[in-house]
């Protein structure tokens, strides 16, 4: 694969130097959605307005009277980010105040689960913001619950070790494909060049966007902090998180090829939470896994 | 300017020359034809709005709530089951302070389906932290859903204007229609103190621990009570400018009254002809119309109902295991007069049942016929 572009390593990349995320804000040791808070601004810059329904980054974010952001943050409803989102796009709108970035930036239970009713509407009337799931795939500010974002087989509170979550995880950029959204990607932070592009280049789309990002929760994970950046890494070696993008709902396009490529046990290892699998059932998630990414660059290749 | 309008019309003609900026909302049932109007007001550009239509009710009212955090006026409207799907929102959008306006035409509850008036959705939103205006005439539809925009602006909570379905919402009376310039000097253009503003930014409803959140809830309770004084000069003042005020309570025949009935919403209409026949028979019966449900406005209700024997409170909804909301209510507003009269809550008309005079009729008849009520809730008509 090597003669694919890398965009993830290109050498000598700097990132943008403004900090609007304050140091100071409470989330866990490495937290994967904080990192990713960080690099989504620094792509944005300040003339962002954030919306953030019930999530960790509700406490993120910090209690009253602070925040972490160096830009408004509105906390709203669990359910409600695609709908105050769009009510916010349409006052600027109304008011003529142009060229503010609307990003809405909700955890996957609040995307995947009880949101994707506000996001499905605002996405299909193509609002013009830029809607962030950051999946730390599960419901990890109420103690690590199965939401539709937790992969087969993982343990959390909700599908204990003696009967692991059973189902498959959604696939909810193909949810928003679905819906002919002008641009949706995947993105995480241990490749920050391709997550800032990938912002950049959906700030300068007008309507709806969407950006999932792998965001790894240590405590929930049952994984070291300091394995966040590593982790992020293997699932896109792995093929478990590809990175690509999607315009139009139509035209896919992989951003980051897995290099090198490694087996999915690699990446399962260093996470508590798939400790219990047998041999079996790992090789039944590297068979889906396996499937999923031929299904992709498929995808890829009709562009 | 005279124009021939459905209640419904009548909210939405006020919308319009209250200049709503946002409109975000969802058909429903007898609600949707104040949002069709609106959506060709905006398609034919008579409106300079942005109208969200959204997927559901919940979203109507969190959009509006975005809309209005922004820094636009934000209008939305809804009826029953919709109502109830906003629940949750509409504590949002008062524990914010977001004075959204909303046209809520009552609707029976399901199940089973029902699509006729009853008072129990929004009276089911009475501990949200929204004004709650009740409507007996499309006129009074109109300038209140003007006047609601100003209160609401003044104490920075949002405000129901409410009509019954059908009996209002469907039904066409002459209606006089403002003028833009005069409602655009009586109504300012909306500009909250606070607002999302990358300017200027802030965190709007972040955690909030227990040495602060009583104080928000306090602050909700002090706009509330100073609205009671809002509301009356805000009717003052569109009285002054268009000739009609409408009163926090109306008293109608209460001159000499022994006997009050207390009404809301269209149920008044009715009620004022079978006072008139009574009167006319030498009974000394009188009304009382409420108007303005949240605040409640206690000092006026208990004002109007001093030296009157008996009062006889309709009530088109019910809170189960109590008794009608508005008996429940002027109960409570009672309680701390001199004079407690024996209160006769009558509940009726649920689902749309008619009430026509003979109903009222029953009702001034039995009130008349015994000194004190036998039964918590009187149920006129009931099928048992």
């Amino acid at each position: 694969m090597s003669e694919q572009p890398l965009l993830g390593h290109r050498p000598n990349y700097v990132l943008p130097e403004r900090e609007l995320l304050y140091p100071g804000h409470v989330a866990c040791p490495g937290c994967g959605a904080s990192l990713s808070m960080r690099y989504a601004l620094k792509a944005l810059g300040d003339q962002t307005m954030v919306i953030i329904p019930a999530c960790c980054w509700s406490i993120i974010a910090g209690p009253f009277p602070y925040s972490s952001l160096k830009t408004p943050i509105y906390h709203t409803a669990f359910e409600t980010t695609g709908a105050v989102a769009s009510g916010v796009s349409a006052a600027l709108k109304v008011l003529g105040k142009k060229d503010i970035t609307v990003m809405g930036w909700a955890g996957d239970g609040g995307t995947f689960d009880i949101g994707i009713q506000a996001l499905s509407g605002a996405v299909e009337r193509n609002e013009d913001f830029i809607y962030v799931c950051y999946d730390n795939e599960a419901y990890m500010n109420t103690g690590i619950q199965r939401s539709s974002a937790t992969p087969r087989l993982a343990w959390t509170t909700t599908t204990p070790i003696a009967h692991p979550k059973d189902e498959p995880k959604k696939d909810i950029v193909a949810i928003m494909a679905a819906h002919r959204i002008p641009y949706a990607a995947t993105a995480t932070i241990s490749y920050p060049e391709d997550l800032i592009r990938k912002f950049q280049k959906a700030k300068s789309i007008r309507g709806a966007k969407f950006i999932h990002l792998l965001a790894p929760c240590p405590p929930g994970w049952r994984a070291e902090a300091s394995d966040t950046i590593r982790l992020t890494r293997l699932a896109v070696q792995s093929k478990i998180f590809p990175l690509y993008e999607v315009e139009r709902g139509m035209q896919y396009n992989i951003t980051v090829w897995p290099e090198p490529e490694i087996p999915i046990r690699e990446y399962m290892r260093l996470q508590g939470r798939f400790r219990h699998l047998k041999e079996g059932q790992i090789q039944m998630v590297q068979e889906e896994v396996d499937e999923s990414w031929a299904k992709l660059v498929e995808k890829a290749k009709g562009k | 300017m005279e124009k021939v309008i459905s209640g419904n019309y009548a909210v939405s003609y006020g919308a319009k020359l209250a200049r709503a900026q946002v409109i975000a909302a969802y058909p429903i049932t007898p609600q949707t034809s104040i949002i069709e109007k609106l959506a060709a007001f905006c398609a034919d550009g008579e409106m300079d709005a942005v109208f969200i239509k959204v997927e559901s009710e919940h979203s109507a009212m969190a959009a509006s709530i975005g809309a209005s955090a922004t820094g636009a006026r934000a209008f939305t409207a809804t009826s029953g089951q919709g109502l109830l799907l906003m629940h949750e929102m509409l504590h949002w959008a008062a524990g914010g302070r977001y004075p959204i306006v909303m046209g809520a035409v009552n609707r029976g509850i399901a199940p089973g389906w029902s699509v006729w008036t009853e008072q129990s959705d929004t009276l089911a939103q009475r501990d949200t932290g929204w004004l709650q205006y009740y409507c007996e005439s499309n006129q009074e539809v109109i300038d209140t859903t003007l006047q609601a925009f100003k209160v609401a602006e003044t104490v920075m909570l949002p405000a129901m204007v409410i009509l019954d379905a059908f009996v209002l919402s469907h039904t066409s009376e002459v209606v006089d229609i403002p003028d833009q310039e005069s409602v655009d000097e009586y109504l300012p253009p909306f500009r909250p103190k606070w607002k999302l503003d990358v300017d200027d930014p802030h965190a709007f409803n972040p955690l909030v621990a227990p040495t602060e959140f009583y104080e928000l809830r306090y602050k909700i309770q002090q706009a509330m009570q100073e609205a009671v004084e809002v509301v009356r000069q805000a009717d003052k003042e569109y009285g002054e400018k268009f000739g009609r005020s409408w009163g926090l309570v109306e008293s109608y025949c209460m001159e000499g009254a022994k006997v009050a009935l207390v009404t809301s919403s269209t149920i008044t209409s009715t009620a004022r002809d079978v006072i008139d026949a009574m009167r006319g028979e030498g009974i000394p019966i009188g009304l009382v119309k409420v108007r303005l449900f949240r605040p409640f406005p206690v000092r006026d209700i208990a004002q109007a109902l001093q030296g009157v024997k008996k009062v006889a409170v309709l009530d088109r909804n019910m809170t189960f295991g109590q008794c009608g909301v508005f008996g429940e209510e002027i109960k409570s507003a009672l309680y701390s007069t001199p004079l407690r009269p024996p209160l006769f809550d009558f509940v009726l008309g649920l689902g749309g049942r008619d009430v026509t005079p003979a109903t009222i009729r029953e009702v001034a008849q039995y009130t008349l016929d015994h000194d004190a009520p036998t039964e918590d809730i009187i149920w006129i008509g009931v099928k048992r």
